[in-house]
């Protein structure tokens, strides 16, 4: 490997953070707590039900990374919610510091974690050109060499002087990205921020930013749920699984390997002991142990059948409005939609839990489901029990003459026309 | 292209005494955009605009007469009771601008700080600048009197201490912004610090010499008046403005010590919580 043409190398970093309530405490609070500890009684501060073991507890968002990017290169950083991609590029772009390792950047690093940081909803698109491409760390010359090709490509020029709280949030969008993309950077971090803007827009993005590789060097580095984007923009692919690298290298082989990771193909009674979980739940007195498709060799739906699941799990402590909440995503890994059950009443012991989703909505296609018991808290916020992304996966037969990509997923009811 | 390329290595661990003020001059034009823009965006849509930076100091100073001159009755060393508070006012408010527009630095920006990187510090030496430009500003309204009042033969200014003034403005812009990141450095952890505050520097006010003279001030009072770093610096601003109190140069002496180390501490520790103050926040 060309040492001198490497742009980016980390060496066994690490990210720790804590669980439970940190920062934010009040003196008086964090005094309050330190006495009733000293005299032997239970902390007033405690939220009750918070499980004490649980503050404190600490987890390695990143666990030990180590990666060499060399300079042009396009890669595509994906991996499930939880990850450690969100931490990996907080890193990189050195909104936090890392626990234990090191990171080596040659060159400046552009990020756009969000879009539009910096951007002042009273100022105008041409104030807020100039404070943002300040704030990635341009000069004010070298802000005015680019202004107008910043313009050009923002595609916003009649309203370049307007305050941008008259944008619309598309108008938003392309300002921001016209200014990072235009950033005199070496590197260029984006984090899903082509989420938001209109299809040809988006392209013309993923263009830039590939020619930018190409024909500037400059090297990219992108993190998407969007598995089309990845494919179309990247040369090379890292798959993030529990804060470690579970695969380097090439594109297609990466997705494939994130969007099996932990699905057995075609099963329909699995086992979810294994299965990953957000690593901040602690325990919350229940775990799903098992989830079988009921009545089913292979997980394939023909057209009136309803998707019957039947989940057992063990509750430690009786738990009262415990909602089960399903969650559908296509095999581009696109959030399809979701069902809440209605409340149930857990008693402790080992419960089989079953529901019946009807498919109908659902012409055709390859879905992945996550499942995940929650309740409410006091105000109302869901509180997850327990939650696993991707547990299983299905397939729903339609039509044939029903194709995804040019009509969707869903199957929109059908409508009475009425004739004069 | 490579020969010029800026290498960066983040590590865990981190040099106390990095300060990394070569990074903040780079962000210069950073620093003079955003206090560009605390001005644009504070007198938006307000019918005034910047006429609130006159109004707001002299309905100040009327209500200082009132109440410190004519129901309190303090003394003014002789000097026209208007202009001796609007003195005060001006440079009092200048110091606590510094101090409260900085506490507020890690909480105010969160959002921005959690989603890119600058030297933070950016923000503090802006607040700072913009508070010297407003002082600046009201300097006018106070000159106005001033010219009026010196014409009359009622003040007597000493003009060549004026030199002095800018290193003045300094030595507060600087304490005051190391006891502002320094609040601000805590307040990530403990937010009462920043209820404390506001509270905090509305009694030190009257812990320094601004609405009264130190003249009026004798005894063990007065050793604890002068042992607040502020008293020296407001004393010598009078001194050279309105040509009445005492300057005494070992004081001042002690207060710059006092500045630095403030400065110092504030940095140190700034650019310490910067690091991960978004994993606590």
């Amino acid at each position: 490997m060309d040492e001198k043409n490497i742009a980016i190398r980390l060496s066994g970093v690490k990210k720790q953070y804590r669980l439970g309530s940190i920062g934010g405490r009040t003196l008086q609070a964090e005094l309050q707590s330190w006495w009733a500890k000293k005299r032997g009684r239970e902390d007033p501060n405690l939220r009750i039900g918070a499980d004490p073991r649980l503050a404190g507890q600490t987890f390695w968002a990143l666990d030990g990374i180590d990666l060499t990017i060399q300079r042009g290169e396009r890669v595509g950083i994906i991996g499930a919610n939880g990850a450690g991609k969100s931490t990996l590029l907080k890193l990189l772009s050195r909104v936090t510091a890392p626990t234990e390792g090191e990171i080596e950047i040659w060159g400046r690093v552009s990020s756009m974690l969000e879009v539009g940081t910096g951007f002042h909803r009273e100022m105008t698109g041409r104030e807020n050109i100039y404070m943002n491409g300040a704030i990635l760390g341009m000069s004010r010359a070298e802000i005015d060499a680019k202004l107008e090709q910043i313009i050009d490509f923002s595609e916003v020029r009649e309203f370049i002087d307007t305050p941008v709280k008259r944008y619309s949030s598309g108008m938003y969008v392309k300002l921001a990205f016209a200014v990072a993309a235009h950033l005199q950077s070496e590197i260029m971090i984006l984090d899903e921020v082509l989420a938001v803007g209109d299809m040809a827009f988006q392209q013309k993005c993923l263009d830039t930013m590939r020619r930018a590789a190409e024909e500037e060097g400059r090297t990219v580095l992108y993190v998407s749920h969007n598995m089309n984007t990845i494919r179309r923009l990247c040369g090379r692919c890292v798959v993030l699984d529990a804060g470690r690298v579970i695969h380097d290298g090439d594109v297609e082989e990466g997705i494939a390997a994130y969007m099996d990771r932990g699905l057995g193909e075609n099963e329909v009674d699995t086992s979810l002991d294994d299965k990953p979980r957000s690593r901040s739940l602690g325990d919350t007195g229940l775990r799903m142990r098992r989830l079988t498709l009921e009545d089913k060799i292979t997980p394939v739906y023909a057209e009136g059948e309803a998707l019957r699941l039947c989940l057992r799990a063990d509750v430690d402590r009786p738990l009262a409005d415990v909602r089960l909440r399903v969650t559908l995503r296509t095999d581009a890994d696109v959030g399809l939609g979701t069902s809440w059950s209605e409340p149930m009443s857990l008693s402790p012991g080992e419960r089989t839990i079953r529901v019946s989703l009807p498919l109908d909505l659902i012409a055709r296609g390859v879905f992945y489901a996550s499942i995940g018991l929650f309740r409410a808290d006091e105000i109302g916020r869901p509180v997850m029990l327990d939650h696993i992304t991707r547990a299983f996966r299905f397939e729903r037969i339609g039509p044939p003459v029903w194709s995804t990509s040019a009509h969707g997923f869903v199957r929109l009811p059908s409508v009475r026309p009425t004739v004069e | 292209m490579k020969d010029a390329v800026q290498y960066t290595k983040i590590t865990a661990k981190h040099d106390l005494l990095d300060l990394r003020l070569d990074e903040l001059w780079r962000y210069r034009d950073l620093i003079l955009l955003l206090t560009k823009r605390s001005f644009v965006v504070t007198y938006k849509q307000t019918i005034l605009g910047p006429l609130w930076l006159f109004l707001n100091p002299l309905l100040t100073s009327v209500v200082y007469v009132v109440l410190f001159g004519n129901i309190a009755k303090l003394s003014t060393d002789g000097v026209p009771q208007l202009l001796f508070y609007l003195t005060g006012n001006a440079v009092w408010s200048f110091f606590a601008a510094c101090v409260t527009t900085n506490a507020a630095t890690f909480t105010e920006n969160a959002r921005l700080f959690g989603k890119v990187y600058f030297p933070r510090l950016v923000s503090p030496v802006s607040n700072v600048l913009g508070a010297m430009i407003r002082f600046g500003i009201q300097m006018l309204l106070v000159l106005g009197f001033l010219a009026y009042y010196a014409v009359a033969g009622l003040v007597h200014p000493h003009w060549l201490a004026w030199l002095s003034l800018p290193l003045v403005l300094l030595q507060l812009g600087v304490l005051g912004m190391g006891v502002g990141i320094i609040v601000s450095s805590l307040t990530t952890k403990y937010r009462d610090l920043s209820v404390l505050v506001s509270f905090g520097v509305s009694l030190w006010m009257y812990a320094t010499p601004v609405v009264y003279p130190l003249s009026t001030v004798t005894g063990p009072l007065r050793k604890l008046l002068l042992l607040n770093p502020v008293t020296a610096p407001v004393e010598l601003f009078r001194w050279a403005v309105l040509g009445v109190g005492s300057v005494s140069a070992k004081y001042l002496a002690a207060s710059w010590i006092v500045t630095l180390a403030a400065v110092f501490c504030g940095v140190v520790i700034f650019n310490k919580v910067e690091r991960t103050f978004m994993d606590t926040v």
